[in-house]
């Protein structure tokens, strides 16, 4: 396989903790600019393999390079971070303590080292890109709000708004409609949809639903590995994939 | 919103109150016991001078410790050691400025070194003769400590109750290291019977005055500065760190180094409060590296209210008035009534004084908007009560240094 065209780009990955193999001779290619959903039962290793790819557990064995080049086994989720991979956690994860605004506005791309932070004044160019964000996500008129006050479902969103304030090439979303209504789910995926036309994106949900209405490619993951890939209708009518995740 | 904003207006009025305070007094206590007759009404006698200078001290000390724990979650057990150092510092310059009047009347080695038979003067000892390279020294040796040690311990993801250990073993380490009196620190006498500083009597009203003016106006300039950096987008990155750490790496920042700049800043001002405490108690010796010490620390900003900046000054200034009420009363019983404040405090006053003042306002205000409300024969919902400080601890009984919710990369 060739890895020039893709966005990442992982290859016989393993890893086991504790005699327990998480993720198991795992491959698994992203084409630049391709939005990817992956599905499986608990325990099939989707949120083992992102924190694979954002640094935060090293593999055992196996490649995993991002944009075609970058050995990302070789760096920390800052370093990672900051190379354009985003990520939303399966729990929604944002500065209960803050507004709105001020979540945005440490995601917001630009210098992350101290000094700069500490004498820090929001430029108008900043102004313009949160409430850009803020329109996308929908929270303009809650932006003097504090973090906590948020529904669980706008919370996912202000995350996924952090994602996009970091412009990163790469999205890794962790079940971003869990906990949400259906109007909530229906709005979600037309937003990921609107971020995938510049961006490469992976989703990892459970509800077949929203993936149906995601309509792309789906990777089935079981026991850490492969189990099935291609378009949604064919990974379910699949035979191994009825056996071990949709159920008869 | 509108409330969110009020509060925090409310906050930042608070502080500005405070430290125009702090000038005040810096002014005003000086001059009410050097300029008024002892036999008046208003004359502030030069004990009360003494004590309240080194009240600000430990309010300073307070403060620095709020700065990681109330802002960042980084609980040290170990605070004392910086002031401790900050203290010796001091005192070492204290020591040379002695001269040839000590009881041996060595024009070069500290009493304590000749009866140790020291030959010379060791070399760490060099350069404090001269007020500059002290007063550097106050702020590079407990900054140089928290840097390195902080380094390796946010480096390797220490955190939480670990964290809180590994502080407690530093401060135990250094007591233990200056007990031994070939490390060339006084052993366990210390350094004390301190005559001049800058070429002033130590002992006189005019000096005390002006150490206790130096003390408020530092602890002023402390306020603005941590003010200053809670207020910056730092701050806010320092707060985000303590609720969601895992959330900041992925967005790039290096929460290591932030909590490290903190740790580092938070140990230069307790350095500063112990070099100004020294001159005004006229004696440092290892006690201060007492692990209880740290600890206490921690109960004044809890009991004033951590994460507020003006909680932990309250709680310092309330509790050493206590103590020193109480230890002249009931000397015996002062440690079950700190333990038992702490414990009241943590069950009854999550957010210390401050923090039950704050939500006790809130309240009376929210009722104020609901009776409005009603006798205008309206009825829009009541708001909730506000939150208040926004940066305050979030769940009552979160005392400890993690976030309260689990940490979610899993």
């Amino acid at each position: 396989m060739s890895k020039s065209n893709t966005i990442l780009y992982l290859d016989g990955v393993s890893v086991s903790f504790d005699g327990f193999r998480a993720i198991n001779n795992l491959s698994l290619v992203l084409d630049k600019g391709e939005m990817r959903a992956i599905i499986g039962p608990n325990g099939a290793g989707k949120t083992t393999m992102m924190d694979i790819v954002t640094g935060k557990t090293r593999p055992d064995v196996g490649e995993v390079y991002f944009d075609g080049q970058v050995d990302l086994t070789k760096h920390d989720e800052a370093e990672i971070a900051m190379m354009g991979i985003g990520r939303k956690f399966q729990k929604p994860t944002v500065f209960e303590s803050h507004t709105i605004e001020e979540n945005l506005m440490l995601a917001l791309k630009g210098p992350r080292s101290i000094f700069p932070a500490l004498f820090h004044r929001r430029s108008a160019a900043e102004a313009r890109q949160i409430d850009d964000i803020l329109g996308i996500i929908r929270l303009g008129d809650k932006r003097d709000e504090l973090a906590a006050n948020l529904s669980h479902g706008q919370k996912q969103w202000l995350e996924i708004g952090m994602l996009l304030a970091q412009d990163p090439k790469l999205l890794l979303v962790d079940e971003p409609v869990a906990g949400m209504t259906d109007a909530e789910t229906e709005e979600t995926a037309r937003l990921l949809k609107d971020i995938a036309r510049d961006h490469s994106v992976i989703v990892v949900e459970h509800d077949m639903h929203f993936v149906r209405e995601l309509g792309v490619k789906v990777t089935c993951l079981h026991e850490g590995s492969v189990l099935s890939e291609g378009s949604l209708d064919f990974v379910s009518a699949d035979e191994r994939v009825v056996e071990v995740y949709l159920g008869r | 919103m509108i409330t969110g904003r009020f509060f925090a207006a409310g906050a930042d009025r608070r502080i500005a109150i405070t430290i125009f305070i702090l000038l005040a007094v810096a002014i005003i206590v000086p001059l009410l016991n050097l300029a008024v007759a002892p036999t008046s009404s208003f004359y502030v006698p030069s004990y009360v001078v003494a004590l309240t200078g080194k009240y600000l001290c430990y309010a300073l000390l307070a403060l620095a410790l709020d700065l990681v724990w109330g802002y960042c979650g980084i609980l040290s057990l170990g605070h004392g050691a910086f002031f401790a150092l900050g203290g010796y510092a001091m005192g070492m310059y204290l020591m040379r400025q002695i001269g040839s009047r000590g009881v041996y009347g060595n024009p070069l080695l500290p009493d304590f070194m000749v009866f140790l038979n020291y030959g010379e003067l060791p070399w760490f000892w060099y350069g404090f003769d001269h007020f500059w390279f002290a007063a550097i020294m106050v702020l590079a040796v407990p900054g140089l400590l928290a840097f390195v040690f902080g380094w390796f311990a946010f480096r390797s993801r220490v955190t939480g109750v670990y964290l809180s250990i590994i502080t407690q073993a530093m401060t135990y380490a250094l007591l233990l290291a200056f007990f031994r009196n070939d490390m060339g620190f006084g052993g366990n006498n210390g350094l004390t019977d301190f005559k001049d500083i800058l070429g002033f009597n130590v002992q006189a009203d005019a000096t005390r005055s002006a150490l206790f003016a130096a003390s408020a106006v530092t602890l002023a300039l402390a306020v603005l500065v941590t003010w200053a950096i809670v207020g910056s987008k730092y701050g806010k990155l320092l707060m985000a760190v303590r609720d969601a750490e895992s959330r900041t790496r992925f967005l790039g920042w290096r929460a290591e180094n932030v909590k490290l700049f903190a740790f580092t800043v938070s140990a230069v001002m307790a350095g500063i409060a112990g070099a100004l405490y020294v001159p005004q108690v006229g004696i440092i010796n290892p006690g201060e590296f007492e692990p209880s010490n740290s600890i206490e620390v921690v109960v004044w900003a809890a009991v004033g209210g951590r994460g507020t900046i003006v909680g932990p000054i309250i709680g310092a200034l309330v509790v050493n008035a206590g103590k020193s009420w109480f230890t002249g009363v009931l000397p015996e019983f002062w440690l079950f009534a700190l333990g038992g404040l702490f414990v009241a405090v943590t069950l009854f006053l999550p957010k210390g004084i401050v923090g039950m003042w704050d939500s006790w306002r809130g309240n009376a205000r929210a009722l104020r908007a609901a009776s409005i409300n009603e006798e205008s024969g309206t009825h829009p919902a009541v708001p909730p009560p506000p939150k208040i400080i926004r940066s305050a601890a979030r769940t009552p009984g979160d005392w400890s240094a993690s976030g309260p919710e689990p940490q979610p990369a899993e």
